[in-house]
């Protein structure tokens, strides 16, 4: 099991701020490829990845990185904070 | 060193004298405060998200990475959340050194970091709808001169 945790328009997009879902995919693009054949909300928020940051285990990744031993993947738009 | 997110307002000047009372080290105290601004007209409040747990990390890291780079003695970070109204503080940066150059540029630092590499998301709401602030390219660039 692995929590996904959305922010920003991401959220909204797909309606929800976290879940638990079980998934068998090797690295954040392997799973990306995976919510977005789930629904059509999934395909419009994971539309465009190169609008989209990762963050495993809350440190700022990429995504080709490995989900191994990862237990929260969070995606979002680039930050704006300040 | 203080890092401070939270819901609530704070009071930059008292921030500030507190920060910068009795420290006979340092000659040179820097600050900035990040106001919620009316950028096109018709903003009701800025609403800030952001995560929770990352958020405290990541600008911890930035923290010591300032700290790491220049000689300072201390340095003050306080960033909201929630819905912000107008006018009012979104956030500060102080930083204490020595000498002023260490200050001004360790606080510019700090802010060119907390703009793209902490986890906030700024919402403006407006009389006419709500619509997330885009990052620029700008944001990026003006990490490449550190």
């Amino acid at each position: 099991m692995i929590e996904i945790v959305y922010f920003a328009w991401v959220r909204e997009r797909i309606g929800l701020p976290r879940e638990r879902i079980e998934t068998g995919a090797a690295t954040v693009a392997d799973l990306v490829e995976e919510l977005r054949g789930r629904e059509e909300r999934y395909a419009a928020a994971f539309s465009d990845v190169s609008a989209l940051r990762v963050a495993l285990d809350q440190e700022l990744s990429e995504f080709e990185a490995s989900l191994s031993g990862v237990r929260e993947v969070a995606f979002f738009p680039p930050m704006t904070g300040g | 060193m203080k890092i401070s997110v939270q819901e609530g307002p704070f009071d930059a000047g008292a921030e500030l004298d507190a920060f910068s009372h009795g420290r006979h080290e340092v000659g040179a105290v820097v600050s900035f405060t990040g106001i919620v601004r009316d950028r096109e007209g018709g903003l009701v409040a800025m609403e800030i998200e952001h995560y929770p747990g990352m958020t405290e990390k990541a600008i911890a890291k930035i923290a010591e990475k300032a700290r790491a780079r220049w000689d300072l003695a201390d340095i003050l970070v306080i960033h909201r959340f929630g819905s912000l109204p107008l006018g009012q503080p979104i956030m500060m940066v102080a930083t204490a050194a020595a000498h002023r150059r260490a200050a001004f540029e360790a606080a510019e630092y700090l802010m060119d970091y907390l703009k793209s590499r902490a986890p906030f998301w700024k919402k403006e709401v407006t009389r006419s709808g709500e619509h997330w602030v885009e990052a620029t390219p700008e944001d990026e660039d003006a990490l490449s001169r550190w």
